[in-house]
């Protein structure tokens, strides 16, 4: 155990911070969910690359610096340091890039990856079906094999990011006569195709968030198919253990948030304004659990990095990082009082709002990435060994 | 930067395991509750012959040198086993605190019990300022107490023990009545003071190390039973309000551990941060652990709640961890006072850090 950087990782931080300070945005962007914001976010995921910033651990070739997943965790923390922009294309670059790391073939790899370090090419995630939420292994819509093409049938829905993104990838049965995870294949398709109709769909804030997505004959090329034929439930649940484990919510996130949290309760109890005296012990609370989270993936890394795996302990990770994101949320509610009210932008916000919005983004933690009733009965069969029927 | 124990660390751990899951079964602990001391002097010499004492006693005094680091994951196992003795006193701090008296110009006492100590010849039972009571007075050779900024070292004859009657069977603890004289100080002062600190700290992190043996333990115990109680035609432990329980327990226990291991590397080190790094640890470990007695006792029904069926043990060890060397409370005012009230925004782990 030596829990101390050595002077390549404090070099690291150094030019990371560095170029961050340098060229992280002054002033908030506008939300990824509106179209406005989403090209601002582009456009500064484009600079980011071109800084070479973007993936970190990614090859040199595929537009990354070959950096491991400690100098990973680092960049992470000067990045939310830095309060730089949220990442408009993390489905792609942390859940779909490491998939295709992983499964893909060197063309893939050389086709897909670069263009998605740049995010030229943005990314939405196409699991869920109006009949398979929890179920996902209940989905139906198809891809048929013809030549060298799949012909897509079928909808797709809650694809955030789906109004504007360019390319989905998803699950698709790819053998109509299969049942549950057999004869599923997973496709990656262009949002432009003929035959593919986008609805977005207006989420919990009013913003068009995410989107239905119809196939109507659309036809991908058969080398857009991600690992073999039947073989997609094997692949999406390796993409599932990056969502829930390591990549989506990396630990900065919520110090982050914890030490705003703090400084919130500090104004606040300066202002002279009433605070309910549980509040402080909250406050602790949920720096203490930032602090576990962050000691606790540390302690998987380092793992990770002599060679061992993570599998259904991805579980624990979602449920505390989605838990503690909402309390850390409700509580700052709680300390603005009747401000908790307000939307950004509203004259007496006073920059406050981003707290309301954070709660309500918050608020879906438990439901996606595998609802947290889910992430339970994963815990309780995998891991703990108890009878599933 | 490398959050791993060595392979060693993980063989003492293994090796301390198969140990207690031998002789330190439910049985033994339940024998000693009814026995006068609740300690046996054969146990606590096998215990030595696997070299638990010797751990923290450097090697010129005849220990095995190590520090806290490789203390914790036999701390944890102690846990686990619902170990009675005072390994928390004797090995966790006695020693330890004897070795710094010896740095800072009191060897004759480091000499005189450091070597016997590690053989597991003497007990020590250690006195501090957050508690009123002290563990093990009945069976120690020596009693490091704390007068005010002072350190005493007391011969057992002369103070007065009134035995407490304590809700964990396991857990012997005494009022002691006792004059501290010039002859029997050790430190005082500064000295005193930040000898007296990192003793409390050491004790309040072999409790949270032993937590996370006990929260696992309660945990696996309602897991087994869950398994094989059936009603309904089928075990309950198919329940998803079963399932559910045990998984908040375990998400709790695993997001304290690496919490319990940083701060046995804060303490091992010295550094600046292992006072607040210790309370995280004690807090978040006790908490699971006591959440995980109140769902494993829902998990077994009646059968749980009698005396005959062991799980009590557990929880009642739980319980009595959660108060010994600082309560929650005090613990959560520590952590509240540096983050919260302090002018200076506390420091975060990782995203803290320095640049080069
Ligand atoms: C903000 C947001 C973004 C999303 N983004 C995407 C995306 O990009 N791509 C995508 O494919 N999907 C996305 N989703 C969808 C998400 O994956 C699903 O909502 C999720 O899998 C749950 O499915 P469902 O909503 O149909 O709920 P259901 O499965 O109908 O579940 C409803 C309730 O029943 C419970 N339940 C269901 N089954 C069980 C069970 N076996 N045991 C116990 N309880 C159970 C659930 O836990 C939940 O509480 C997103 C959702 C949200 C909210």
């Amino acid at each position: 155990m030596d829990l101390t950087y050595t002077l390549e990782q404090q070099a690291f931080r150094k030019e990371a911070r560095a170029w961050l300070e340098a060229n992280v945005p002054t002033e908030p962007l506008p939300s990824f969910d509106t179209k406005e914001g989403f090209d601002a976010h582009c456009d500064w995921e484009k600079k980011l690359n071109e800084g070479g910033w973007a993936m970190v651990p990614w090859p040199v070739e595929y537009g990354g610096r070959g950096a491991d997943l400690l100098e990973w965790l680092i960049f992470e923390e000067e990045y939310y340091r830095a309060g730089a922009p949220g990442r408009v294309n993390q489905n792609g670059i942390f859940l779909l890039g490491p998939t295709i790391m992983e499964y893909g073939t060197p063309e893939q790899r050389a086709r897909f990856l670069p263009k998605m370090a740049s995010s030229e090419e943005v990314w939405a995630q196409g699991w869920s079906e109006p009949n398979a939420g929890s179920d996902m292994a209940n989905i139906q819509a198809t891809a048929i094999r013809e030549g060298n093409e799949y012909v897509i049938n079928g909808q797709k829905t809650w694809a955030s990011r789906g109004a504007y993104a360019h390319w989905l990838f998803g699950m698709f049965r790819t053998d109509p006569d299969s049942k549950r995870h057999h004869g599923l294949t997973f496709i990656l398709a262009p949002m432009d195709a003929p035959g593919v109709t986008v609805r977005p769909i207006e989420k919990i804030s009013g913003k068009p968030a995410f989107a239905e997505v119809f196939f109507d004959d659309a036809r991908v090329p058969a080398e857009n198919r991600l690992g073999e034929e039947g073989q997609g439930w094997s692949v999406a649940m390796a993409t599932a253990g990056f969502e829930r484990g390591l990549m989506l919510r990396s630990p900065a996130r919520f110090q982050n948030t914890a030490r705003k949290l703090v400084d919130l309760y500090r104004k606040t109890l300066q202002s002279g304004a009433a605070i309910d005296p549980a509040l402080r012990g909250r406050v602790t609370q949920c720096w203490m659990a930032a602090e576990a989270y962050t000691l606790n993936t540390y302690q998987t890394v380092s793992k990770l990095l002599a060679g061992g795996k993570i599998g259904a302990e991805a579980s624990l990770n979602k449920i505390f990082w989605s838990e503690l994101d909402i309390e850390m949320h409700e509580t700052a509610l709680a300390l603005l009082g009747e401000r908790a009210e307000l939307k950004p932008g509203s004259p007496a916000a006073q920059g406050v709002g981003d707290w309301l919005d954070g709660y309500i983004f918050a608020l879906a933690g438990p439901i996606y990435a595998g609802t947290n009733e889910i992430q339970r009965n994963i815990i309780a069969e995998r891991i703990l060994g108890l009878p599933r029927k | 930067m490398e959050f791993n124990f060595s392979e060693d660390q993980e063989l003492l751990q293994q090796t301390v395991r198969d140990f207690l899951e031998g002789e330190c079964t439910a049985e033994h602990v339940r024998q000693l509750w009814n026995t006068e001391t609740g300690r046996s002097a054969e146990f606590w010499a096998k215990l030595a012959e696997i070299g638990v004492p010797a751990l923290l006693v450097p090697e010129e005094a005849g220990g095995l040198g190590m520090d806290e680091r490789d203390l914790v994951l036999v701390l944890e196992e102690t846990g686990r086993a619902a170990l009675a003795e005072p390994v928390i006193s004797t090995a966790a701090v006695a020693a330890p605190l004897l070795r710094e008296l010896a740095q800072s110009g009191k060897p004759g006492l480091a000499e005189k019990w450091l070597g016997r100590i590690a053989e597991g010849a003497a007990i020590v039972a250690v006195g501090h300022g957050q508690s009123p009571f002290v563990s093990d007075a009945h069976v120690a050779d020596l009693l490091l107490l704390a007068h005010a900024d002072e350190i005493h070292a007391v011969e057992p004859g002369s103070v007065d023990l009134t035995a407490e009657k304590s809700n964990d069977g396991s857990q012997r603890i005494f009022s002691v009545d006792w004059t501290p004289v010039g002859e029997t100080r050790v430190a005082e002062g500064e000295l005193g003071r930040e000898l007296q600190a990192a003793s409390f700290d050491r004790g309040a992190l072999a409790c949270a190390a032993q937590q996370l043996g006990v929260g696992q333990r309660l945990i696996e115990m309602a897991v087994l039973y869950a398994s094989q109680r059936t009603q309904f035609g089928v075990a309950i432990g198919t329940f998803q309000a079963i399932k559910h329980r045990l998984a908040n327990a375990k998400v709790k226990v695993e997001y304290s551990r690496s919490v319990v291991y940083r701060a046995a590397n804060s303490v091992a080190l010295h550094l600046p941060t292992r006072s607040v790094d210790v309370s995280m640890a004690k807090l978040t470990a006790s908490e699971a652990a006591t959440f995980a007695a109140k769902e494993a006792l829902q998990v077994y029904g009646a059968i749980g709640y009698t005396y005959e069926e062991d799980l009590h043990i557990w929880m009642k060890r739980a319980w009595s961890l959660d108060l010994a060397f600082g309560t929650g409370a005090w613990h959560r005012e520590r952590v509240a006072g540096a983050v919260v009230d302090s002018a200076l925004p506390a420091e975060s782990f990782g995203y803290s850090a320095p640049t080069a």
